[in-house]
């Protein structure tokens, strides 16, 4: 096998490495390609699953078939008495935790169910553990358990939850706010209009399932955990990990590569990976256990369903008087995560009264988590429909009235944009479309076939989330470097565009920079989500190849020998591994040299990325962006196609373009599946998702994705973070499940009251 | 999934003595009985997989002019036929809107006829489903979808037969033939699957050690080739199974129907067809108003059995628009693409 | 204990197998090392298992090892030569046709496929419906469908 095809496997201290692909198998420049690319197309990328340590036992979740009650009985014998089977774990025998699964001591300690008793809580929790020495055997000693419940009637859907009213909604969300005063706008508005509507539950989804690995080492005389598992933030899980199982947070080394889409559910700590990892130190081998695409409806995190109701107030002149968004968020009866919903609408159109409010309705459900876009994707769906319900109500274009309600402050907070290049947006999309000349009613276009003809926008915006992350970047002798950082790539390109921001900070060319991640034993990069891991594990990248010229400077600067010697006043550039002076960049040296004579094998620096308190304070910092869609809908059958979108962005500093075009066409896509076909459908007798698999829960296949524009409007932002870049990977979503809807709505004249939208709603 | 026993016959003789060990199943493709074990819908005790039965293999028109199909023939290769793009190619084109190209390639035609409901209840073998085990119960009482039957049904079941195969193949009066311990027999593709009414967990007429050998469609289906279309709708545009669909053979002449044949499926427990609305057409001019009668009689009796009122009139306008494109048809095309709304209105 | 002898990117393999429940997507990946196919579902509906097995695209998760005896398997280990991956590797990475890239192996078999049926041409909506057999959750499909395109035009051009 040649070298550049060989599995990706981990270095003796638990890093990864990926160095720039031979020019002839991939570009480079800024549009680089993906550092990744060649091991993804090999087949030598290595997934959690991909992993089979020697004599690795294989762990199967049981799931529970109810969503309230308790576990009354399995047949344990039968199991056990499968050939090959050598293991059942229950609430009766699971070894002790140090922390019970339910206890917070971090936000992120997501309750979870790691067998601490026998109630069920919902369907699909794990309620037991088999290990055999084949996976056949252990799957089939799973069946054989055949558990007894007691089952009680489980609440399901809106009309059986229990409301509470939260404190905060998301993360850390204030669950109400309003300026202004409603009541006042609405009486003062010529229009009043209003619309509800409800989103389903909607599951990630991941193509990867969930996976954990975990194999127990002695290292340094000590027992640490090797946990392989695909993560978005694998420092700290490996810390909240540790904490289950009673050991130093460092002795949990969390290895994660390669993540096969996370979207938010690979945030979780969930069961079934305290589970294996129990499991493993009380067999003394190691223990894979991969989730079946079914498991992945329950204990792992989804979109929960919203019933939103907006309240828009118009004048006559198409301005806001009044906007108020109320969501209803389903969640569980254990956690508090309630989606964020109202959010979507409180940064985006300039209405002096506007308001949000939240109320969580509990029911025998898994925890509801992140999924890509929380609050905004849902609330947006909304929004963006009410929006062109209230244009129609004073007969304006949906642009104009969207462009006539142009927020140029914050208007929920007066905040300043740090960037916003939205009107850019909006101009570009519509020429690139076509937008001109719309007509304004419904039903008013045909296509050469007879369909029905639909053009409609949404607008996009997404919060700029940035953490704190740390990284370092070591220079070598030869002038070529190591960037660190527990960098997560699930897809989105850190491979690549991680090492492009180290390249920059240290002023060298990309392809001399191997990257170093997928790790929890280097610094902590912070979690992939919230569109915020280029910004946060990029910023701290280049800070640490900052730091490196730093003290490659005072090097020079300081030695008589340097032709830089002195030059210090009027300061220095690091260029293609060189130091130029800044007054005369004739006059400089390189790097190599620098250290050379300095007797220096490598030069390490570190770095910080996180957001300047002023700045946050200052600024409200969101992407922005214009999404068009065109639908053609058969008039008889109601059959919808979407066939062709038109997507404009504004999204700071563009670092790589590729990645960039990438992530927003998958954020369309998203916003189309979202609009047309994700749907979890809920089982009233036993509380399971009956639809719990990728032939019943439709994610659009090939032959529904059309055409796709994406362009980017490139916005220069120095508040946002030191790149200036803002995130791409869930801004896509926003505006688009609108886009999709108001192009129904504009072909049909149907207002939709629900996601997805069927056939049946469709007046034909 | 429960340990079973595999046997690959390599004669029909073979074949039907391994059929003859208790708890044996016929085995195809496996792309759903497979699947059934997985989720442990099915347990059997052994496979008896007959895609290496050679005498299943073949595709072959006899004398009399019936194109007899081998039950191993994997459904890619039906479809590709030359012989049945000439026979029934809207046996053709049902075949490329089911499924996936990997099923296709690996399920045969035997299974597409014997496989079994996708009604979620059924492959869940913790819910209810009288269908599944001959019990009482039926979780889709309290709760049933889009995916459920609107004629046809019980109280005993729903379900709806997922077959796209099978919706033309009922409308040309194809028959099954079997072979087992009592020798060959052969039976109406229409009488062979069957209504779930007393007895829903008998889902077909296949007896005890038989198996499907062949599917014969008989001659007369090419008189109707010319104008004949598979129509399916459904949300994802590929790789999901109907909400209806209808398979519409019409022969005109002189601006009169002389002929029709029509069947449904995603409505009912097996591939719905009503003969009367294929004789009341007869002498009627070929005209939308003529195919929605015939829809109408079509639908006579349906009912909800759920929430799934809307494919009543959904079904109607599938067979009116099938007819539509029957009647428009040009003779002896061969179809690549599926029975897509999207890519075969023709172009005003 | 049955033996099982058939084809493995081009070398014969024979395996020793015990249980007669093992897929062929189990046998690649847990028994020969094989882990570019991966289990998406299991159950034949993402795709991401897709091999050709005697130059057809099929699901692994839903083949039954035993059932292969004589057949030919090939998997996205071998589909490059030497140094030289095979032309739909390269039109991948040259339309960024992935992301995650956990299905990419089966979007790329799959392709591989869909060429060797040699039916769909470069017609856009053709390659659509062809690869609609595997799923992708990125949302990457722009990019798989243009390499695909690609291929199959020069393929069908003989420019190959």
């Amino acid at each position: 096998m040649p070298d550049d095809f060989r599995k990706i496997t981990p270095d003796a201290d638990h890093g990864f490495s990926i160095a720039a692909p031979p020019r002839r198998f991939g570009t480079g420049g800024q549009s680089a390609a993906r550092r990744d690319g060649l091991a993804k197309v090999t087949g030598a990328a290595r997934y959690t699953a991909d992993v089979s340590p020697a004599k690795a036992l294989h762990g199967v979740i049981v799931s529970a078939r109810i969503a309230r009650g308790r576990v009354a009985a399995m047949n344990v014998a039968a199991a056990m008495a499968h050939p090959g089977v050598v293991e059942v774990m229950t609430p009766q025998n699971r070894p002790p935790l140090a922390q019970h699964p339910d206890e917070k001591r971090h936000p992120f300690n997501f309750r979870h169910e790691a067998l601490q008793d026998d109630r069920v809580r919902y369907a699909g929790q794990a309620i037991a553990m088999v290990l055999g020495d084949s996976l056949e055997a252990a799957t089939e000693g799973a069946r054989l358990l055949a558990p007894v419940y007691e089952a009680e009637v489980p609440r399901i859907g809106f009309d059986a939850a229990e409301p509470w009213t939260p404190q905060m909604v998301g993360f850390f969300a204030p669950a109400t706010h309003e300026i202004g005063n409603i009541a006042k706008g609405l009486a003062d508005a010529d229009v009043v209009s209003e619309i509800t509507m409800d989103t389903p539950a909607q599951f990630h989804n991941a193509m990867e399932p969930h996976a954990i690995v975990a194999e127990w080492v002695q290292e340094d005389g000590r027992a640490r955990l090797l946990l392989d598992t695909p993560n978005q933030g694998p420092v700290m899980t490996a810390g909240l990990l540790a904490g289950y199982l009673g050991i130093a947070a460092e002795d949990v080394v969390l290895r994660t590569p390669f993540i096969g889409g996370g979207f938010g559910s690979k945030l979780m700590i969930y069961g079934a990976m305290v589970l294996t990892a129990l499991a493993a130190r009380a067999q003394g081998r190691a223990v894979k256990t991969v989730l079946t695409r079914a498991q992945m409806y329950g204990p792992v995190g989804h979109r929960a369903g919203t019933r939103q109701k907006l309240t828009l107030g118009v004048a006559r002149d198409g301005r806001l008087t009044a906007l108020s968004h109320d969501v209803q968020a389903l969640t569980s009866s254990f956690e508090d995560f309630v989606e964020p919903a109202g959010r979507a609408s409180q940064h985006l159109y300039a209405a002096p009264n506007l308001a949000m409010s939240h109320i969580g309705l509990r029911g025998d459900i898994g925890t509801p988590l992140a999924m890509r876009a929380p609050g905004e994707a849902s609330g947006s769906a909304a929004l963006e429909v009410a929006m062109d319900v209230a244009a129609d109500a004073v007969g304006l274009d949906p642009l104009e009235f969207r462009l006539r309600n142009y927020a140029e402050v914050d208007p929920s907070t007066g905040q300043a944009f740090s960037s916003k290049a939205l009107r850019e947006c909006y101009a570009q999309g519509a020429a690139a479309f076509g937008w001109a000349g719309r007509p304004l009613a419904a039903r008013s276009m045909r296509d050469r076939r007879g369909r029905l003809l639909g053009w409609g926008m949404g607008t996009a915006q997404y919060l700029c989330t940035m953490y704190r992350g740390e990284a370092r970047v070591i220079l070598r002798g030869d002038g070529s470097a190591v960037a660190e950082v527990a960098g997560v790539d699930m897809g989105q390109g850190a491979w690549t565009i991680l090492a492009q921001t180290a390249a920059e900070g240290l002023g060298i060319s990309p392809e001399k920079v191997l990257l170093r991640s997928g790790s929890s034993v280097l610094p902590d990069g912070s979690v992939a989500g919230g569109s915020g891991h280029t910004a946060t594990a990029g910023t701290a990248l280049s800070e640490a190849g900052k730091d490196v010229v730093k003290q490659l400077t005072a090097l020079a600067l300081n030695d008589p020998k340097s032709p830089l010697f002195g030059a210090g006043n009027s300061g220095v550039l690091a260029v293609e591994g060189r130091l130029l002076r800044a007054d005369n960049p004739a006059v400089g040296e390189a790097y190599v040299d620098i250290m050379a004579r300095a007797g220096l094998r490598d030069l390490t620096g570190t770095g910080v990325g996180e957001r300047a308190a002023e700045n946050a304070e200052k600024y409200a910092m969101f992407s922005h962006g214009a999404v068009f869609a065109e639908v053609a809908i058969d008039p008889d059958l109601g059959q919808i196609l979407v066939t062709r979108m038109v997507g404009a962005f504004a999204a700071g500093r563009i670092l790589n373009p590729r990645m960039v075009q990438s992530q927003l066409e998958g954020g369309m896509i998203w916003g189309l599946s979202f609009a047309l076909h994700e749907e979890a459908v809920f089982d009233p007798t036993s509380g399971k998702v009956l639809n719990d698999d990728l032939a019943g829960y439709h994610i659009p296949v090939h032959a529904d994705i059309p055409a796709i524009q994406t362009m980017t409007v490139e916005e220069i932002d120095p508040f946002v973070n030191a790149l200036g870049v803002k995130g791409v990977g869930e801004v896509g979503i926003t505006g688009s499940v609108g886009a999709i809807a108001n192009a129904i709505r504009h072909a049909t004249g149907y207002t939709p009251t629900k996601f997805p939208i069927r056939i049946e709603d469709l007046p034909l | 999934m429960k340990a079973f026993q595999y046997l690959n016959p390599k004669t029909l003789p073979e074949a039907l003595a391994a059929m003859a060990l208790p708890g044996s199943v016929a085995y195809g493709g496996g792309t759903n009985l497979l699947d059934l074990m997985k989720t442990g819908a099915a347990t059997p005790d052994g496979l008896v997989d007959l895609t290496g039965v050679q005498a299943l293999q073949s595709i072959t028109l006899d004398d009399a002019g019936n194109l007899r199909i081998g039950a191993a023939v994997r459904n890619a290769t039906l479809a590709r036929a030359p012989l049945l793009r000439a026979h029934a190619p809207m046996v053709a084109e049902a075949l490329l809107s089911g499924a996936s190209a990997q099923i296709r390639n690996m399920a045969t035609v035997a299974g597409n006829v014997l496989q079994e409901t996708r009604c979620p209840y059924f492959a869940n073998p913790d819910a209810a489903c009288a269908r599944r085990d001959g019990g009482q119960g039926c979780d889709a009482r309290v709760h049933a979808g889009r995916e459920h039957a609107v004629i046809g049904w019980s109280e005993a079941c729903r379900a709806v037969h997922p077959s796209d195969m099978c919706v033309p193949l009922v409308a040309l009066d194809a028959k099954v033939e079997l072979s087992g311990p009592e020798g060959v027999r052969l039976v109406a593709l229409s009488d062979f699957l069957t209504l779930p009414e007393e007895t829903p967990n008998r889902r077909n007429l296949l007896g005890s050690g038989e198996i499907i050998t062949a599917l014969v469609i008989p001659a007369a289906a090419t008189a109707l080739a010319g104008q004949s279309r598979y129509l399916k709708v459904r949300e994802r545009t590929s790789f999901a199974f109907a909400l209806v669909s209808a398979a519409a053979a019409v022969q005109i002449a002189g601006g009169k129907v002389i002929r029709a044949r029509l069947a449904l499926g995603g409505i009912a427990p097996k591939p719905w067809r009503v003969p009367e609305a294929e004789e009341a057409m007869v002498g009627r001019a070929a005209t939308p108003e003529t195919y929605r009668m015939a829809a109408e009689i079509a639908l006579q009796g349906a009912a909800p059995s759920g929430d799934n009122g809307f494919k009543i009139e959904l079904a109607k306008r599938t067979v009116a628009r099938a007819f539509e494109w029957a009647a428009a048809d040009v003779p002896g095309l061969g179809r690549d693409l599926p029975a897509s709304v999207f890519d075969t209105i023709p172009e005003a | 204990m049955s033996g099982l002898e058939f084809v493995v990117n081009g070398a014969a393999c024979g395996v020793a197998l015990e249980d007669p429940r093992v897929t062929l997507l189990d046998l690649l990946r847990d028994r020969l090392g094989l882990t570019g196919a991966k289990k998406g579902c299991d159950r034949g509906q993402c795709g991401a298992c897709t091999v050709l097995v005697n130059g057809a695209r099929v699901n692994a998760c839903l083949t039954l090892a035993v059932a292969l005896q004589g057949a030919e398997v090939t998997t996205v280990e071998g589909l490059s030569e030497g140094g030289n991956l095979h032309p739909m590797q390269q039109a991948f990475l040259d339309h960024d046709a992935l992301q995650c890239g956990f299905c990419t192996p089966g979007q790329i078999l799959s392709a591989i496929g869909l060429m060797n049926e040699g039916e769909s041409g470069d017609d856009v909506a053709r390659v659509r419906e062809g690869m609609s057999g595997n799923l992708c959750r990125c949302g990457a499909q722009p990019g798989i469908v243009a390499a695909v395109q690609e291929v199959l035009q020069a393929h069908s051009s003989g420019s190959r």
